[in-house]
């Protein structure tokens, strides 16, 4: 698997191959609180770079997932829509929300690594 | 304008609250525990809320300020006794809801608890209704700390000698630490508890005392989760100049005699529409699923014509799925009647269902 990438809307991807897998950071979890809601994007679906693909709702607000990449919906986690506080519980591992057959591999360039990524969630949040 | 802070703000702080601003306020939403922890903990324990920003009335008379305030109030105040409170409103000639309250009978006079965003209006309406006759005090120097959930009356009794015997919506002074404190049995979650008035310097001790025995902070975000599952109104959401006691379904908290009398602000439109029926009225609604409807999500009936719209949405963490109350047209109020609601550009189905989501606790009567 490839070296973790993140996005300026807080979300995670892997690459296995040409899929990637995609879920929302800790940080964005504890931004938004206990998680009681989640919508996920069709299977077989196409998305594309910074468009919506998803929703979470606390129990503050909703907010919308975006996607870091464009691609086709081949899989997505129903474990989080049954039982939305696991992605409290593990955002950045069993509580993925979706995976891509992906489209573009350079749109992986303009994503951080973990290190940029922690710097900006730092000074985002402040 | 300076956010305002109230007397437990460093308190706050210390144990990790997330702020917000709320009515100019700067006020806990949450702490580390996040709102659903938060939320049960009341339920099943006890917790603290610092409710410091809502205004504390004084208003002071003999005889003729009770016959005054029934010209405002909906309420028979000349029968209520000393040291009991009553859920009220303060109206305009139309019965919109300017705020809504609780008006306690003390010795000589009246408190009345405001909402921290309409207090400063509230109280100019009062004095421009009942002029300089009465001495009215907003008073800055205290704080107002609600302890709710179960545990509640034991924690609050070690501290508080004698709590344990009031009866819920009525209050007294009492004795403690060489001040004097106002304790009433009420509360805005749907369980047991108390609201505390002290004077903003002994606030923080007191507090202190409170969690060393056993209590928690709990942030305004599961203040309101709290008192959605409990059918509860929230003004500026549920409640608002445009909205009529009889539209809110809130006709309980009119007494009876005031009814058929009227002689009060706003009476008449009460009157007419008793009689005549309100076009709209408030309901409680379950989404079907895990659906969260948020306020201003219009509400349709099954052939998809537009019939309301809800005015507060959230996730009950005790009744552990979504819940909201709205406005729908009268014909379709009725509990199971099947609505759909429009959740970013699609519809979903939904109830309308009785309130409160959760099962009320208070202690009607003790001794």
């Amino acid at each position: 698997m490839s070296e973790v990438k993140f996005s300026r809307e807080h979300e995670w991807i892997t690459l296995e191959g040409d899929v990637a897998t995609i879920g929302i950071t800790k940080h964005a979890t504890e931004m938004l609180g206990d998680i009681v809601f989640a919508e996920l994007p069709e299977k077989g679906s196409n998305v594309e770079k910074d468009g919506t693909a998803g929703v979470v709702e606390s129990t503050k607000a909703a907010s919308d997932v975006y996607t870091p990449i464009s691609g086709e919906v081949v899989d997505t986690n129903q474990t989080i829509v049954d039982d939305p506080s696991k992605i409290n519980e593990d955002p950045e591992g069993s509580a993925w929300f979706f995976k891509l057959k992906m489209k573009d591999q350079s749109e992986m360039d303009s994503l951080m690594n973990k290190e940029e990524y922690e710097k900006f969630a730092k000074e985002s949040a402040s | 304008m300076e956010i305002k802070k109230t007397s437990l703000n460093n308190l706050h702080k210390d144990n990790q609250a997330k702020f917000v601003e709320f009515a100019g306020y700067e006020m806990p939403i949450q702490y580390s525990n996040g709102i659903i922890e938060e939320h049960k903990f009341t339920r099943l324990h006890s917790g603290i809320f610092d409710v410091s920003h809502m205004g504390q009335l004084f208003i002071y008379g003999d005889e003729s300020l009770t016959e005054e305030l029934e010209k405002i109030f909906p309420l028979d105040l000349k029968n209520l006794k000393q040291n009991s409170s009553k859920y009220s409103f303060l109206m305009n000639e139309d019965a919109g809801i300017y705020d809504d309250l609780i008006i306690t009978k003390i010795e000589d006079g009246y408190l009345i608890i405001l909402n921290a965003a309409c207090k400063e209006k509230d109280f100019e309406i009062l004095f421009n209704l009942l002029g300089t006759k009465f001495k009215m005090n907003l008073d800055n120097n205290r704080s107002l700390i609600a302890i709710q959930g179960p545990k509640s009356v034991e924690i609050l009794n070690s501290i508080i000698n004698g709590v344990d015997k009031l009866h819920f919506m009525s209050g007294n002074w009492f004795d403690s630490g060489n001040q004097k404190l106002f304790v009433t049995r009420s509360g805005y979650t749907g369980e047991d508890g108390f609201e505390v008035s002290i004077s903003n310097d002994k606030a923080e001790k007191f507090v202190q005392n409170l969690i060393e025995k056993g209590a928690q902070l709990i942030g305004l975000g599961a203040r309101d989760t709290l008192r959605l599952e409990a059918g509860l109104c929230l003004y500026g959401h549920e409640l608002n100049l445009n909205k009529t006691p009889i539209e809110a379904n809130l006709k309980w908290a009119i007494s009876k005699s005031r009814l058929s009398n009227g002689g009060f602000i706003g009476s008449e439109k009460i009157m007419n529409q008793i009689h005549d029926g309100a076009n709209q009225i408030r309901v409680g609604i379950k989404p079907e699923g895990r659906l969260i409807a948020r306020e201003k999500t219009k509400i349709f009936n099954v052939t998809e014509l537009q019939i309301g719209e809800i005015t507060s949405g959230t996730f009950g963490p005790s009744v552990n799925g979504p819940i909201a109350m709205g406005y729908v047209d009268k014909e379709f109020s009725k509990v199971d009647t099947k609505i759909l609601l429009e959740v970013r550009g699609k519809k979903y189905p939904a109830n309308i269902c009785a309130l409160p989501f959760y099962k009320k606790n208070y202690v009607k009567g003790v001794n």
